[in-house]
């Protein structure tokens, strides 16, 4: 019973590890899957996680902080999708860009504001945050453990942008492969000379696709600051949204596999912070920062062709050119 | 009433004047051909017709209303469709996932695919375009995915067509078929207007052909009333010289040998299938086809860009393929290539003429000054090959893009024979190319035959292998099918074979 | 036209990315007001403290060492046709060499410590450069990706030995013990003393020096030799370098290579310059900045330098402003960084258009009179 209590509280914080990482990595899909590259998640999501703790702390609701998450990493898309789509630039370039402006003023404007050496206040008043919600019975069922364990930690006892998380996959592969829109975006990122001469705009849909991930980075953001912890510090986002790029390249840039790679991903650090010192039968104590790496180096071998194969959307990176 | 009609319509790029006042109009119910040479600003007429460029001045009017035009959107609206020349289709999705791109018919998807299919399935059948529409389109044949394409456009409810150089991909029985589709087309009212440079096209299908050349319309009559050579000349702007005047070939000795050659494409589809032949000192060998037959891909093979799949290339005793020897080692050898596709192969978009002109010589000794360059040697050579083939203007510190085509070519073609090489292959040599270049260029390479050199011509341009080769192999679906001597050659032989009727060998 | 506007060489060169700068200095100082405080008087704080003094000269030259290397190492490979974003992980495993070669034999004789450094933070920096280049090159695996991804596995492994290998015995924070004196780059304030020139004591150290050596011999190299003419014809045009018997893989590689033993020259200056020990997270961002470095100095060495020197009075200004200005924290820098690769990079054609269409005009007045 022992190691089932500790497999599920694993799993637990998997989840809770995952959520952040799925919300940009789903971003990442619906900007990569339109041809533009997903390099300012990092940015977008660090900008919504700075902007939702500051309105946070100042309004006292973590539900405006959420709205103010997601305007401030729409801003940013929108400065990204002006400079990949309207003005054709470099979308690497743009993207390393946001991340690198970002990471400074954050922690720029938050020592500005409130002075605390680059930080935004705890959040500590209730409504601040977004707290777990306790699902019925669920503490009851605590004391059935098999069932009842599981259903406690893993189905309750989570916050609501994790559901909100949860929910956004079947929607998002909904969205992709269901309806008018997700056609035109994926043909977008295919062949966007095909899905002009076929009379809908293409810079229109970019611009649409890269608000979309920034809209969902704010949620991811907001959860940091808000949620997973009680307000903004200095590079909190610590690279989650290159590992959510990972992730969406690792789920080749679809909505169940991109989700299968996040959890993987998440157990990892989960496993990472569990394991830390602990010697195991047979190996001994596995380095954490090894444990942490794993992500990366998987994606690196997947990339390589070594673990199945990742095919891009043909037009990813490319700015369209109507005359030629 | 016209179907369509076109009113001063003009536009630049840059200083290019792609559009000089055009003005014609296409009957209703009628196949309307549009000829001119590449570059003679047809495409960008049809492309501002189909609103993804937009004229600077002038009036386009739609069965007799004058309609803005500024997107594929209102162009569809107006009820014009399209076929460019390279497909617009998304290739990981299925027909009708393409069929109904953008013509979704509600937010959506299973509805609108469902009303679409009933839709297509009718089409199809009025016009006899059938195709299977769950199928992925990059798994559909050429032919086929232009069907896609113009049911994509009769889909959207166009009752004007325009097809862009329809039949560059297609072999001549496709391009007859499609022909058949367009006769279609017009008994149920459509307007056709066909965009080609190929004379054959024209007298084939169409009611009536307007001529362009240089951005302007030169000529416009009833296809019944013209010949093809009367085509050809308003084309050209003069009488053309259809035969470059040389004396009879000279084969000395064999200087490359071609042994049962098979190349592969990225997918594992043979490209050249078991091709052979020899190539003797002072001949010219013109290899013809039907663009996409193979010729491109043993060329390159031939140069060392690709690697053949079987076979052995002998040059001079050497065994190219068995060596393992790379374009470097073979330009060594005395191979120099002319590629067909100059702007993406054969030179360096953003570099100075002067070092466009050691492009593949680079590491000559003559350029070398110990570790370093020798900019001097560099200069001094570009100088040298800009005055001996006239180069214009003769600046190799200018940017290779501010040259002409026709000057970029005579530079590429100097720089390749330059090196004194024993055998030269030479891809559409005039392709993109003003006529006075193309004359220097086409007595170039005779002069170079006379000298004692072995020449393999690639050219999609009948007229230009049968004007130049001595000795014509003819390629179909990576096969040679036939050789014929050009003393025996005609435009119809050669053209049958390409269909891939088997020639006779004459040897 | 779509086709990027033209411009004569020297407003490409100069102006343009003076614009750049300009604007991002702009929104920079559009934030500080938002701050609270003087964009005016920032400006002059932050000039003042970056080239004021001799000393604030030497630190300003001290950090622009750093963005010398990784600026050097992004050009190289951008003419190669690669965008190497990894400079900052090849950048601290180049410097674990430098620290390996300077923690096991500082005993030896400084000038033959010296080369092996070199050789080492060479090596490393290349050999952690290699296996992005030889998946791009043979697995066609995008750099861009891999390159980020490497930057986190080198910390990882950083972090790794440092936790539990390098660490000094005895000592909480990972760090290595100190190098042995015969391995400190010797200073330029004492190498000046020795032909009779005064200069504050300052971090500035022989790696400046080596650091423009590898800027003339890296503008030798891709200019001036057939291995650079056939990089750049890769970078350019892989169909054209194939057609001329160049191999655009092999290429991929030797300038990942050179490219990563460039970025690993770092810790020359970094660790045997000034810190003297190898550290957590020493590059410190340089790497990135290196990408900033060389799009705003078009990846011409010359442009580097300066692009370098300037991103090092940045570092150096911001750090006297943070002091002056308790509103103002070292990050306005990275603020300013980000804005400057905005405006460089993904944004130049706001200002190149409208600008080429200014200087036609202007030409054609000229042309008039």
């Amino acid at each position: 019973m022992e190691t089932y209590t500790l497999i599920v509280l694993l799993l637990a914080a998997t989840i809770r590890v995952a959520t952040p990482l799925l919300l940009a990595a789903l971003a990442g899909m619906f900007s990569e899957r339109s041809g533009v590259i997903a390099l300012g998640l990092e940015g977008m999501m660090l900008g919504a996680a700075f902007a939702s703790a500051a309105v946070a702390a100042v309004s006292g609701s973590a539900w405006l902080g959420l709205g103010a998450g997601i305007v401030a990493a729409m801003a940013l898309a929108l400065l990204l999708a002006f400079a990949c789509v309207t003005q054709r630039g470099n979308q690497v370039i743009a993207g390393m860009a946001i991340n690198l402006m970002v990471a400074g003023l954050g922690p720029a404007l938050a020592l500005a504001w409130f002075d605390l050496g680059g930080q935004t206040p705890q959040l500590e008043a209730a409504g601040q945050r977004f707290l777990s919600l306790r699902w019925p019975w669920a503490e009851a069922a605590r004391a059935h453990p098999a069932p009842g364990l599981l259903y406690a930690e893993l189905i309750s006892g989570h916050n609501f942008l994790v559901y909100f998380a949860a929910a956004l996959v079947p929607i998002s592969a909904w969205v992709l492969y269901r309806t008018r829109f997700g056609l035109r975006l994926r043909a977008v990122g295919e062949n966007p000379a095909a899905v002009d001469t076929a009379g809908v705009a293409v810079n229109r849909l970019r611009y649409q696709a890269v608000l979309i991930s920034g809209a969902l980075c704010g949620v991811a953001g907001t959860y940091l600051s808000t949620a997973a912890s009680s307000g903004f510090v200095r590079d909190m986002t610590a690279g989650k949204g290159y590992l959510a790029l990972a992730a969406l390249i690792f789920g080749k840039w679809k909505p169940w596999p991109t989700c299968g790679a996040c959890l993987l991903f998440a157990f990892t650090d989960a496993l990472a912070t569990r394991l830390q010192g602990v010697a195991l039968p047979l190996v001994g104590v596995i380095p954490v920062q090894f444990i942490l790496a794993l992500p990366y180096v998987l994606t690196v071998l997947l990339l390589a062709g070594f673990v199945g194969t990742a095919v891009a959307p043909r037009a990813i990176g490319v700015p369209y050119l109507k005359e030629k | 009433m016209p179907a369509l009609e076109l009113r001063g319509i003009d536009k630049r790029f840059g200083a290019v004047h792609a559009n000089r006042g055009v003005s014609f109009s296409a009957a209703r119910g009628s196949v309307h051909g549009i000829i001119g040479e590449n570059g003679a600003g047809k495409s960008t007429l049809m492309n501002i017709v189909y609103g993804l460029h937009r004229a600077d001045a002038g009036e386009i009017r739609v069965q007799g209303r004058t309609v803005a035009i500024s997107s594929p959107q209102d162009a569809i609206a107006a009820g014009i469709g399209m076929v460019h020349q390279h497909f617009m289709l998304v290739e990981n999705f299925t027909v009708l996932e393409n069929i109904v791109l953008g013509a979704e018919g509600g937010r959506r998807l299973a509805e609108g695919l469902g009303a679409a299919r009933a839709g297509l399935e009718q089409l199809a059948r009025d016009y006899g375009l059938e195709v299977p529409l769950d199928a992925i389109v990059s798994e559909l044949p050429v032919g086929l995915q232009q069907r896609v394409e113009i049911l994509k456009a009769l889909y959207r409810g166009a009752d004007i067509l325009i097809l862009d150089e329809p039949t560059a991909v297609l072999t001549p029985q496709e391009a007859d078929q499609l022909f058949k589709m367009l006769e279609r087309l017009r008994a149920q009212g459509k307007t056709v207007l066909l965009v080609t440079h190929k004379l054959r096209e024209i007298m084939a299908v169409t009611d009536r052909v307007t001529v362009m050349r240089q951005g302007a319309i030169v000529g416009e009559v009833a296809t019944c009333d013209t010949s093809p050579r009367e085509l050809a000349e308003k084309m050209v702007g003069r009488a053309v010289l259809l035969n470059v005047e040389r004396g009879p070939a000279r084969p000395g000795a064999t200087l490359l040998t071609v042994r049962d050659l098979e190349v592969r494409d990225r997918l594992g589809v043979a490209r050249v299938k078991g091709v052979s032949f020899t190539l003797q000192a002072g001949e010219i060998v013109g290899i013809a086809g039907v663009a996409g037959n193979g010729q491109s891909e043993l060329l390159e093979t031939l140069a060392g860009i690709r690697a053949p799949s079987r076979g052995e290339i002998e040059l001079g005793g050497r065994h190219l393929v068995r060596e393992g020897l790379d374009a470097r080692a073979r330009r060594r050898l005395g191979l120099a290539h002319v590629p067909e596709d100059r702007l993406r192969m054969g030179v360096v978009a953003g570099y100075s003429a002067q070092d466009n002109a050691i492009l593949g010589y680079h590491d000559l000794p003559a350029y070398q000054r110990g570790l370093l360059l020798d900019r001097a040697a560099v200069l001094a050579g570009c100088e040298k090959k800009m005055s001996a083939y006239d180069v214009r203007p003769p600046n190799p510190a200018l940017r290779i893009g501010s040259f002409s085509g026709g000057n970029q070519q005579k530079l590429v073609l100097a720089r390749e024979i330059d090196s004194d090489p024993r055998v030269l292959l030479i891809g559409q040599p005039t392709r993109g190319v003003d006529i006075g270049a193309i004359e220097f260029i086409h007595r170039q390479l005779v002069a170079l035959r006379d000298a004692g050199k072995a020449l393999l011509l690639v050219s999609v341009e009948l007229e230009e292998i049968l004007g130049l080769a001595d000795r014509i192999l003819v390629m179909s679906a990576g096969e040679i099918v036939g050789e014929i001597a050009s003393a025996d050659a005609t435009e119809k032989k050669v053209g049958l074979m390409m269909a891939g009727v088997k020639g006779e060998g004459h040897a | 036209m779509s086709t990027p506007a033209k411009l004569p060489r020297w407003a490409e060169l100069f102006l343009l990315p003076a614009i750049n700068l300009l604007v991002a200095l702009l929104l920079a100082g559009v934030v500080i007001k938002v701050m609270g405080e003087s964009p005016w008087a920032a400006l002059k704080l932050m000039t003042g403290g970056a080239f004021g003094s001799q000393e604030s000269i030497g630190y300003t030259l001290y950090y622009a060492t750093n963005f010398i290397f990784t600026g050097l190492a992004v050009a190289v490979a951008y003419h190669a046709g690669l965008f190497n974003i990894g400079a900052e992980g090849q950048a601290y495993i180049g410097g674990l060499g430098v620290g390996l070669v300077c923690l096991w034999l500082g005993a030896w004789p400084f000038w033959l410590v010296l080369p092996l450094a070199i050789l080492a933070g060479a090596l490393f920096g290349a050999g952690w450069a290699f296996i992005p280049a030889w998946l791009q090159a043979r697995r066609g695996s995008h750099i861009v990706i891999t390159t980020i991804m490497f930057n986190f596995i080198a910390a990882a492994v950083m972090t790794w030995l440092l936790v539990n290998v390098l660490i000094k015995p005895g000592q909480q924070s990972p760090e290595s013990r100190e190098f042995a004196p015969n391995a400190f780059m010797p200073a330029l304030h004492e190498l000046l003393a020795k032909v009779g020139i005064t200069f504050t004591s300052t971090p500035l150290n022989l790696a400046f020096v080596l650091a423009l050596a590898a800027a003339v011999l890296v503008w030798l190299l891709v200019w001036r030799t057939r291995w650079g003419y056939a990089m750049r014809v890769a970078g350019l045009n892989p169909a054209a370098a194939v057609y001329a018997g160049i191999h655009p893989p092999r290429v991929t590689i030797w300038a990942m290579l050179l490219s990563g033993a460039l970025a690993g020259s770092l810790g020359l200056n970094e660790l045997m310059g000034s810190q003297h020990r190898i550290l957590l997270d020493f590059p410190g961002g340089a790497g990135f900045v290196g990408i900033a470095v060389a799009l705003m100095g078009r990846n011409h060495p010359l442009g580097i330098f300066l692009a370098a020197v300037l991103f090092g009075a940045l570092t150096q200004g911001g750090s006297q402003l943070s002091f002056d200005m308790p509103r103002v924290n070292r990050d306005m820098v990275v603020v300013i960084q980000g804005l400057v690769i905005l405006s460089c990079g993904a944004l130049e054609n706001i200002f190149r258009r409208p600008l080429a269409a200014l200087l036609a005009r202007f030409a054609g007045r000229k042309d008039e009179v």
